[in-house]
């Protein structure tokens, strides 16, 4: 916020750590999300969100320093979230086809 | 100035839209939420100059990864939205003490420096990422783990398909061990 301050007589443009606040605040809603839903869908979402903020994390701390590899880094975060995403909506339906819920609290027994 | 506009409008939908995502009854609304934020993140790629991770942003996050949840959403059924009912004594007040206490953390962590390092020089011409600065650096230097992600693909279609095929044996077992009991 004080460089926020600092730059608001003069010419006042977005600078890299603002998408690093922003993403922060980002990581902690998905972060609450996770641990306040029970639904396993909406969690599969909030880690789908906090995921997303550490990519602006990396894109912007490339736009900062000058650099590829971070852009590089997100495409390689996204096929590992898209291999997640498959396989754990394919538990999800798996489990509601055995107990008829989506509701991770019903889960309670190791055995199918 | 625009950019700052443009940031401060995009921002609100993102934080919004992630606010939706959380608090949201319906899984339907959840996914609406989502994608809200997702494509705000595409549009903070392209003001980062990140323009090839920004169109896969959009390709695979918005359009492939949320027509999964949605199909999901709808194949288990929209009208059964899970209560949010507590069952956990306080749960509420502590996520939200441990969720203030996370930013607090991460903010006091980064405040220091909220970019540091320097540049590997790999953009020596510009540093944008177009298509050509992106896959040329991709198919040299980054090569072996490009591979390994079409193996990791191959083996979650492989896994994906083998639990769709799991699930209707051991429930026809479990049925006749029931009915024989």
């Amino acid at each position: 916020m004080i460089p926020l301050l600092a730059q608001a007589s003069g010419d006042l443009s977005v600078e890299p750590h603002w998408y690093m606040a922003l993403a922060a605040v980002l990581f902690t809603i998905g972060a609450a999300g996770l641990l306040l839903r029970r639904n396993a869908l909406v969690m599969f979402m909030s880690i789908e969100l906090m995921l997303n903020s550490v990519n602006l994390t990396f894109v912007a701390a490339d736009s900062g320093i000058g650099s590829l590899e971070g852009q590089i880094s997100v495409l390689f975060v996204m096929v590992v979230a898209a291999a997640e995403v498959t396989v754990g909506l394919a538990i999800i339906v798996a489990v509601f086809r055995k107990r008829a819920t989506a509701s991770v609290d019903e889960l309670s027994g190791l055995r199918g | 100035m625009v950019e700052v506009i443009v940031f401060v409008i995009f921002a609100l939908a993102a934080l919004a839209g992630s606010l939706v995502m959380v608090t949201a009854r319906s899984p339907v609304y959840s996914a609406m939420g989502l994608l809200t934020a997702m494509f705000s993140m595409a549009v903070f790629y392209v003001m980062n100059g990140a323009h090839f991770v920004a169109a896969v942003q959009v390709l695979i996050y918005a359009g492939a990864v949320m027509t999964l949840f949605l199909f999901v959403i709808m194949l288990i059924g929209v009208d059964r939205a899970v209560d949010r009912d507590e069952t956990i004594p306080l749960q509420r007040p502590i996520v939200l003490a441990l969720g203030t206490g996370l930013l607090f953390l991460i903010v006091i962590a980064a405040r220091a420096a909220w970019v540091t390092g320097r540049a590997s020089g790999v953009c020596t011409v510009d540093c944008v990422g177009t298509i050509e600065n992106i896959s040329s650096e991709l198919f040299t230097a980054w090569l072996l783990p490009f591979e390994a992600t079409v193996l990791l693909l191959t083996i979650a279609a492989v896994g994906t398909v083998a639990m769709a095929q799991f699930v209707l044996r051991p429930r026809t077992e479990g049925m006749s061990r029931e009915d024989a009991g």
